[in-house]
């Protein structure tokens, strides 16, 4: 499956807390109502914790979220 | 929904059946489309509209004797509009459009035998319907006189569409023989030929047809121009039937002038006089003309309803997309939000005059989502949230009145209140059992979020649970403050006897807490009180033993708005609920009074001053109609913290609910991340199950610039982001988001 980028996401200046590292762009695999996506995202490369920035959730994700349920 | 359902729907929407000079020309002239163009100074596409139905336009139009004048609207209000004046004036001052391409030859060939307006007319429909046609005449006569050229054009006209004029015919029985045996059909313009051809009798009125196969005849004496051309067009329709074997009957009730459905109203309307015709027209005059018309339309459930006018269309229309989402089975269903947005509050039927509701095809068509698992999960689950939290464990309650064994009344003060004015609701348990003596107390929802989201099941098991409790205190008359709840559990428990708060209280007298501060308010009736008139005037009741002058908006009563929370619209459309309420805000310039909690809550929240009738009756500290409108958490907050303190002071128990982990959280939040959680229906409760299993996991983000910290927990099916700092005294939220897609892998 192709990886989605969406414009404008990065880290924006998180970090990994607990592991003290940098979040690196990687492939997630997103999934809703048995749709699934994969979406290059900000990862913490030692422990996986994915960021969800708060302008992806409420804007292409949402979109895409109204868009499934009316499927 | 069965095809046959949609139909009947159909059927009952009016807005697209014919304005009454449509339907009253035989013809059916679009007049009201002609003078909204001519109004709008579109001269050459008025006149098109015209020559598109008419036969011989540039011939007709002088001569219209507009039937349709006498059925015109405006009649009432100033006069009917001239549109036979009008018509003269776009046959002169107009550019003709091309004139109508004929259907391609079908071969076969009639023959019209007379001249004047009819069998021209006829000639001409049945050229356009692709026959060779050929009239028989001494000269074509319209019997008036024309401006030059006038008939010359049209004839020449229809000597491109295929129609041969033969002048100085012998008009006789013989020519009749001969034409019946060389062509396909004949029609003879009664008016036309000499008395001594009529020897076929009356024509049949709707077929034209006579005793000989194939032969067509006009009845005579007709005078009307427009009803001669009529006549023509309904022979040129016998003959394509006849041509074609299909019934010459069949649904023909339309030909002529029929009967319309199409409602107006009028009561708004101002009279305005014509503009005198004397002469003709010149441009401006036709144009003012034009412009009285009312360009009639019904649009009565439209007109008061800010859904409605919303999705910029009318119920016919809406039927048909709700009709089409069910019938998808792959694709997007387009309409889901238009069926859920319905405020369900029934003034769509009460304004209209076929009794269209809109509420009860949106409802149905929720609960068949919810059977066939097509409902979009987001759309109502915060409020189905909301009302499992109100009838679960922290915020339900029944007991009989303290220190009773048996209740008379129960006093249900429905969910809402209990979450806006837990301290209005206090009091009025404590005046009812103080004057009323043994009221036991029900603290839960009526359920009606769960019947408005479609959800019968769920409403069933919420009314079973609600049923249980109320027979445990020996199934006592229940007292009931909000509307929503009154209707609601007068519809599921015909066996429980329901009586209105404000019933009791007119009974009673006001209570001594009351302020009977006089002044003026503008009444505000909840939709749910729509069919009750009795509530209604109960509360007025109240209201004038306060001293309190009433103001009614336009729409009120029977006839009231919904403001924006009814079908549970605030939730699925936040932005369409907020115009709702903002339309209702601005009816009337007064301050409202109303009696229904979230009518309250969804109006002053537009900033207009709001007062709940329980702000006049039980009032607290503040000025009634100041008291704010507390935030989603805070409802839920007010709910559980009224149940404790009932619980402690009236019947001396502990509230029994230990505290969950998450509950032990200290926070508070900036200014704007209070503004984000509330906007983003994040809970308090929700915010300190993040800051709870970031606490625990130690996994959690960390900015390289502000030092805070970054969250998400995704308790059931919606992950929460909380951006906070930690503090000495807990932690201080600034931001917080969510969403519903769900990372796979390990992230909780």
């Amino acid at each position: 499956m192709s990886v989605i980028t969406v414009p404008g996401t990065g880290a924006g200046g998180w970090r990994c807390a607990a592991c003290d590292e940098d979040m690196v762009m990687k492939p997630v695999e997103l999934t809703y109502l048995n749709s699934q996506f994969t979406v290059e995202l900000p990862v913490c490369p030692q422990c996986g914790y994915v960021l969800i920035p708060e302008h992806l959730a409420l804007g292409k994700m949402y979109q895409v979220e109204q868009l499934l349920e009316d499927k | 929904m069965e095809q046959a359902e949609l139909r009947q729907w159909e059927y009952k929407c009016i807005q697209e059946e014919s304005p009454r000079c449509t339907a009253a020309c035989p013809l059916h002239v679009d007049a009201r489309e002609c003078c909204s163009l001519l109004a709008a100074r579109r001269v050459d596409k008025a006149w098109a509209v015209l020559a598109k139905t008419m036969p011989l336009p540039g011939v007709l139009a002088r001569i219209c004797d507009a039937p349709c004048k006498a059925a015109c609207l405006r009649k009432d209000k100033g006069g009917s509009i001239e549109m036979g004046a009008l018509e003269r004036f776009l046959a002169d001052a107009a550019q003709s459009p091309k004139p109508p391409r004929p259907l391609p030859r079908n071969g076969k060939s009639v023959a019209v035998i007379g001249g004047t307006m009819t069998g021209l007319c006829a000639a001409w429909e049945i050229a356009r319907k692709g026959f060779a046609v050929t009239v028989y005449c001494t000269r074509p006569d319209v019997g008036v006189v024309l401006p030059d050229g006038v008939l010359d054009g049209e004839l020449a006209v229809m000597d491109r569409m295929g129609v041969t004029i033969e002048r100085d015919a012998a008009l006789t029985p013989e020519l009749v023989e001969a034409q019946l045996e060389g062509r396909d059909a004949v029609f003879i313009d009664s008016d036309g030929v000499p008395e001594t051809m009529l020897t076929f009798g009356e024509p049949d009125e709707i077929t034209l047809g006579t005793n000989r196969l194939g032969l067509f005849v006009g009845r005579t004496g007709e005078t009307s121009p427009v009803f001669m051309a009529a006549a023509g067009r309904r022979a040129a329709n016998s003959i394509l039937r006849f041509s074609q074997g299909v019934s010459m009957v069949k649904s023909r009730e339309l030909e002529g002038p029929y009967e319309t459905r199409l409602y107006t109203r009028l009561d708004k309307v101002d009279p305005v006089e014509p503009v005198p015709a004397d002469g003709g027209y010149d441009e401006a005059g036709a144009v003012r003309e034009a412009a009285r018309c009312l360009k009639c339309e019904c649009m009565e459930c439209v007109k008061g309803c800010v859904y409605l006018k919303h999705y910029k269309q009318y119920p016919k229309v809406y039927i048909r997309q709700v009709y089409n989402n069910e019938a998808i089975v792959r694709g997007t269903r387009q309409a889901n939000k238009l069926i859920n947005s319905c405020m369900l509050c029934g003034l769509c039927g009460t304004v209209c005059p076929e009794d269209f509701a809109m509420d009860d095809v949106c409802l149905e068509a929720r609960r068949r989502m919810i059977d066939k698992g097509t409902m979009p999960p987001s759309a109502h689950e915060f409020a189905l949230r909301d009302m499992a939290f109100a009838d679960g464990v922290k915020c339900a309650l029944a007991r009989h009145a303290p220190g009773a064994t048996e209740s008379e009344y129960v006093f249900f003060p429905g969910c809402q209140l209990t979450a806006t004015d837990p301290g209005g609701a206090e009091r009025a348990y404590a005046d009812l059992r103080a004057r009323l003596g043994k009221v036991g107390l029900i603290l839960r929802c009526c359920g009606a979020p769960a019947r408005w989201s479609g959800r019968e099941a769920l409403f069933e098991e919420s009314l079973a649970e609600l049923k249980a409790a109320w027979e445990g205190l020996g199934s006592p008359r229940i007292i009931a403050a909000c509307p929503s709840c009154i209707k609601t559990l007068r519809e599921a428990m015909p066996d429980a006897e329901i009586v209105s708060h404000w019933s009791i209280l007119n009974a009673l007298g006001l209570p001594e807490t009351a302020l009977r501060a006089g002044g003026t308010l503008a009444v505000n009736d909840p939709c749910a009180a729509r069919e009750d008139g009795a509530l209604r005037a109960d509360v007025r009741g109240l209201l004038d033993a306060l001293g309190v002058s009433m103001v009614e908006p336009e729409y009120n009563g029977e006839l009231t708005q919904c403001c924006g929370y009814g079908g549970l619209l605030n939730e699925v459309d936040p932005e369409l609920g907020q115009a709702a309420a903002r339309a209702r805000a601005e009816a009337v310039a007064e301050d409202y009074v109303t009696y229904c909690a979230m009518c309250r809550e969804m109006i002053a929240r537009t900033g207009k001053r709001t007062m709940h009738l329980y702000d006049l009756l039980y009032p607290g500290d503040g000025e009634p109609g100041a008291r704010p409108t507390p935030g989603h958490s805070e409802r839920r907050e007010n709910r559980v913290r009224l149940r404790e303190r009932l619980l402690r002071e009236l019947w001396s128990e502990a509230d029994g609910v230990s505290a969950e982990d998450f509950e032990k959280i200290r926070m508070t939040c900036t200014e704007a991340g209070a503004a984000a959680m509330e906007a983003r229906r994040i809970l308090t409760s929700d915010v300190q199950k993040v800051l709870l299993q970031a606490e625990r996991s130690g996994r959690h983000l960390v900015h390289g610039e502000t030092g805070r910290f970054l969250a998400s927990f995704r308790p059931a099916v919606v992950t929460y982001w909380v951006e906070y700092e930690s503090r000495d005294d807990g932690y201080l939220v600034h931001n917080a988001w969510c969403h519903r897609m769900k990372i796979k892998g390990g992230q909780p």
